[in-house]
């Protein structure tokens, strides 16, 4: 039987179509528990991969013979041995090429829908990771919002799609993920835009972001509107894309809300977050289409494999927007809160320019999931 | 910390740390040690649990620059 090689992109096909698929994840037992492959229908067998040196007899029984079957591991090598062992062995499997780290970091462009005067809004989902960035595209001209770090995907599609990327904006300051938005920026001579109050610190040159700063994308006036919209961090903003779609960053989530403590001021930064949650946002029209830059669980993936729900529909279901007691909203957001995430310290400093580590501590630096989100 | 076998695994990267790990193991005697050197990130993490998971034992653990040597006792 021969081993296949699947591609991150061929997996992300399969989490977006709903399709079924056995993984086999021969990583550590706490490495799968922290972080795995999502898919709404796949199933899951975690055995370390040096627990199967002596052969994989014992656990063919628990190997489906009429699926799909994917081996996955850290980087590669020690999926490709597994499923070489179980090729031996008679069975037709899969490995992933590049293993988690390369599934971390891939990114697929979804559009989102049209905008006045054909206009299109892509969201880029990053699934291994469930960062989401957006391309906002007009007549020549593109917005990015909230790039995340691997910058060739943007200025590739932009190419793609004939368009000059224009502005370059992050909604805030990330701590979960190292931002590509001043590197395209600097390769593409868009203007960068960051809100002051987060970059008190940064190294670089910047366009200040403030609560009414406009752009327009192409000359039918596709309008990106920035709305202050403090609480996950003190200098968080929202845009309002064509009067159509609300991009939240992480203040607003589908099934969740930010949380205000990753830069170590949960207590300052509450109230903020309230304000912007059950004031700011309840000023806006209900019919808006939110768009967050993060999702946390499979089950926020819209059937298309995009992140996207009217805002009148969270304030009705999202928990997060239905806490009526301003002290037990304040307990939520500021107790129990989940692990922070993977070096999230180091990675604020990635992203204020203080420091510049390799691709490869990069990598390190942004293993495992977001968690930007209180639930 | 003196061992019975020196295995020299740096460079290599998963899953050839603990596969030669395991052979080099298999080659002592119950309360033997050896002495495992490896560079590779992944190793810090699986060589524990191997050794957990094969119920040896990890007498001492250090790092220096970027080598990170093991003493694992066999079981």
């Amino acid at each position: 039987m021969s081993v296949l090689k699947w591609s991150a992109a061929q997996v992300a096909k399969k989490v977006i179509n709903n399709e079924e698929l056995f993984i086999l994840d021969v990583r550590n037992t706490d490495a799968f528990e922290d972080w795995k492959i999502d898919g709404h229908k796949f199933e899951y067998l975690n055995i370390p991969y040096f627990e199967l040196l002596d052969g994989v007899e014992d656990i063919l029984p628990k190997i489906p013979a009429d699926k799909d079957v994917l081996v996955v591991c850290a980087k590669e090598g020690s999926s490709l041995m597994v499923a070489e062992m179980l090729s031996e062995a008679g069975r037709t499997v899969a490995y992933l090429e590049g293993g988690m780290k390369t599934w971390s970091e891939y990114l697929e462009p979804i559009k989102v829908g049209d905008l006045t005067g054909g206009g299109e809004l892509y969201q880029f989902v990053r699934l291994g990771k469930g960062c989401l960035s957006y391309m906002v595209i007009s007549e020549g001209e593109a917005a990015i919002i909230d790039a995340v770090r691997f910058t060739d995907a943007f200025t590739s599609f932009a190419e793609e799609k004939n368009v000059k990327i224009k502005y370059v904006f992050d909604t805030h300051l990330h701590a979960d993920h190292i931002s590509g938005g001043r590197h395209i920026a600097a390769t593409t001579g868009a203007t960068y835009y960051l809100p002051p109050k987060d970059a008190e610190e940064v190294v670089f040159d910047y366009t200040p972001l403030l609560d009414g700063t406009a752009v327009q994308v192409g000359a039918s006036k596709i309008d990106v509107g920035a709305i202050y919209s403090p609480g996950h961090t003190i200098g968080s903003t929202s845009f309002v894309v064509d009067s159509k779609y609300l991009l939240t960053g992480d203040i607003l989530f589908i099934d969740s809300i930010g949380r205000p403590d990753l830069a170590g001021l949960a207590e300052d930064w509450v109230g903020d977050l309230r304000e912007t949650l059950y004031k700011r946002y309840r000023e806006l029209s209900e019919d808006l289409i939110v768009l967050p830059a993060h999702f946390m669980i499979i089950d926020e993936l819209n059937e298309d494999g995009t992140v996207a729900k009217h805002l009148g529909q969270l304030f009705a279901e999202n928990h997060g927007l239905n806490i009526k007691d301003e002290a037990e909203f304040r307990s939520v957001v500021t107790e129990h809160l989940p692990p922070q995430p993977n070096a999230y310290q180091e990675i604020r400093r990635v992203n204020m320019g203080k420091i510049t580590p390799t691709q490869d501590e990069q990598t390190e630096m942004e293993i495992g999931p977001n968690r930007c989100a209180v639930r | 910390m003196k061992s019975n076998l020196q295995l020299d695994a740096k460079g290599l990267s998963c899953p050839m740390p603990i596969v030669k790990t395991k052979k080099a193991i298999d080659t002592l005697a119950s309360g033997e040690i050896l002495e495992v050197q490896v560079t590779d990130k992944g190793a810090l993490a699986d060589i524990p649990a191997w050794v957990k998971a094969g119920g040896h034992a990890i007498l001492d653990k250090s790092e220096d620059a970027g080598v990170i040597t093991f003493f694992i006792q066999k079981a």
